[in-house]
């Protein structure tokens, strides 16, 4: 589904100058769907709750004991950045007008909400809903990358660099996507942020682990997740979270939303049931790191193919993230030996990126899926994909590299030796976890 | 007077707790410790990434006993302590200089 945000937007421009004077006849074509806004608020506040506090957790347990706080603080300040920006530039350059280069980038018509209040509306929920709902993917999404880079990141350099990245390629990539820019020409289908979300933060993360460096010891002394429990509550949570993400997608109260809701859950059920048993076959015990971060890749995986595909799409799509995201695990970190600390390009970038092809597939009715329109067929769609995949790779990684490359030259990107031994939580943060 | 220190599995507390009272201890020290001996820590896997482990969890006890009970306290603590497989644990006995009750000032056997 493509959304119905560039028809809105035209309507809205002119609906801006006068809502405030008197109620338009333009206001009769715009009635708010109440089912619709609900759900969206709904919506909202899960895709809120993924981050805080279910990403935060789901990362605080993987990291050694003396760095729980500050990855905690990472996501928490994050969101708090994520969504002034958001309120500020990012949300007029991904959904605003663009004028002559609408194809590239939205303009800043709306920075500050500009002509935004009460009446505006959004296809037919509040402008302001749909404004809330895709402010918390723009705070999942950085908030996503604090995997790449934990327990030897400067504290300025990760809001730094979440700031610009956020303006600098989630506003473009999101324009591109969802804000009526030339991958949504070409109709590419990314129901729920497969490209926007998973492939922008995958691959930035590999760029921001690279240049960053692998943490002391790594690969062979580096230290265990300190609490495995913890990561399980944060992974619970991104569950429940994800149906607001894929369900609240459908920016609607309907079947579409039902559906995504559905294949959602079976994907994160499949994924999970496939990393457990391929451990369990691996090493002789089924782990419960393993089987959440299994759930993780599933969820990625589903995310861009959600109100596309039926059951038996999201089961294979499932299946599929379970083995080649627990696959590219292995192959980024010890193979290539990237430490990507928490996997973010393995599980997010891949399963994403697998996922935006896969729904090339599974969309089509003949597996199950809603069909493509008129003319298309699975071929030229997986074209559209894989463009897609392509530029938005590309472009999060030059990007990223540009925004690490001033932030390094002007404050450093890593802490001491020192401090990274003692742990972030009392060097960065003045605080520590446990006290016994 | 002797201290009888022993460090042992974790699991094995409370049976060593409970074999000790009824031999007539009237108190312990309980400390959570990590180290290794023989065993040589172990490792554990986590997203197909093996990482060693080079301390493993023990709990360390301590009782204060006089010479009489020494013998019996150790054994005590050999039985209930052991399971045949490696890491079940050491035990030392060191000679005790003095003991003082905080609360009431008695020393020594008065004390324990």
């Amino acid at each position: 589904m493509v959304r119905k945000t560039g028809l809105g937007f035209c309507l809205l421009s002119v609906l801006a100058f006068g809502w405030s004077v008197l109620p338009t006849p333009a206001f009769a074509q715009t009635a708010l769907d109440g089912a619709n806004t609900g759900w969206i608020l709904t919506a909202t506040a899960l895709v809120l709750f993924m981050t805080l506090p279910g990403l935060a957790l789901f990362y605080a347990g993987l990291v050694r004991a003396e760095n729980i706080l500050s990855v905690l603080m990472h996501c928490f300040a994050i969101a708090c950045l994520a969504s002034v920006l958001w309120l500020a530039v990012v949300y007029s350059l991904a959904f605003g007008d663009g004028g002559a280069v609408h194809q590239w980038i939205g303009g800043l018509d709306k920075a500050f909400l500009n002509g935004v209040g009460w009446e505006s509306a959004s296809g037919d929920i509040p402008e302001t809903v749909f404004f809330m709902f895709q402010m918390t993917f723009a705070i999942i999404t950085p908030a996503l990358i604090v995997g790449a880079y934990p327990e030897r990141i400067k504290f300025i350099a990760v809001m730094l660099f979440s700031g610009l990245w956020l303006i600098l390629v989630y506003a473009p990539v999101a324009h591109w996507v969802w804000g009526g820019g030339w991958l949504a020409e070409m109709g590419v289908m990314d129901f729920a942020g497969g490209l926007v979300v998973h492939a922008t933060a995958g691959s930035s993360a590999v760029v921001i682990a690279i240049l960053l460096g692998a943490r002391r010891g790594f690969p062979r002394e580096i230290k265990p997740p300190h609490n495995p429990g913890l990561t399980m509550i944060g992974a619970s949570m991104l569950w429940v979270g994800w149906f607001g993400f894929n369900a609240g997608s459908a920016l609607a109260a309907d079947g579409s939303a039902g559906m995504a809701m559905l294949v959602t859950h079976i994907s994160a059920a499949t994924a999970s049931l496939v990393w457990m048993l391929i451990e369990w076959v691996k090493y002789g015990k089924p782990s419960l790191v393993g089987i959440v971060t299994g759930m993780v890749a599933g969820l990625a995986t589903i995310t861009p193919a959600s109100g596309f595909v039926g059951p038996i799409g999201g089961l294979v799509i499932g299946f599929a993230a379970g083995f080649v995201c627990y696959w590219a695990v292995g192959l980024v970190k010890y193979r290539f030996n990237v430490d990507d600390s928490l996997d973010v390009f393995a599980v997010h970038g891949v399963g994403g990126i697998l996922g935006i092809l896969l729904t090339a597939v599974f969309a089509a009715a003949a597996f199950g899926g809603v069909g493509f329109p008129e003319g298309i067929t699975i071929a030229k769609q997986l074209w559209v994909q894989a463009v897609g995949v392509v530029a938005v790779v590309a472009w999060s990684v030059i990007v990223s590299l540009g925004i690490l490359k001033v932030i390094g030259t002007l404050f450093g990107l890593r802490v001491s030796a020192d401090d990274e031994m003692q742990g972030l939580d009392i060097t960065a943060h003045g605080e520590s976890g446990y006290n016994l | 007077m002797k201290l009888v220190m022993a460090v042992i599995k974790p699991h094995k507390l409370d049976d060593v707790r409970e074999a000790l009272t009824e031999l007539g201890v009237q108190g312990l020290t309980v400390t959570e410790v990590k180290g290794f001996g023989r065993q040589k820590g172990h490792t554990e896997v986590y997203r197909g990434a093996e990482y060693a482990i080079h301390f493993v969890p023990k709990v360390k006890i301590e009782v204060a006993v006089d010479d009489t009970l020494v013998e019996r306290v150790v054994e005590t603590i050999e039985h209930k302590a052991k399971t045949g497989q490696i890491g079940d644990g050491k035990i030392f006995v060191y000679d005790i200089g003095k003991a003082v009750r905080i609360r009431t000032g008695e020393t020594d056997m008065q004390a324990l």
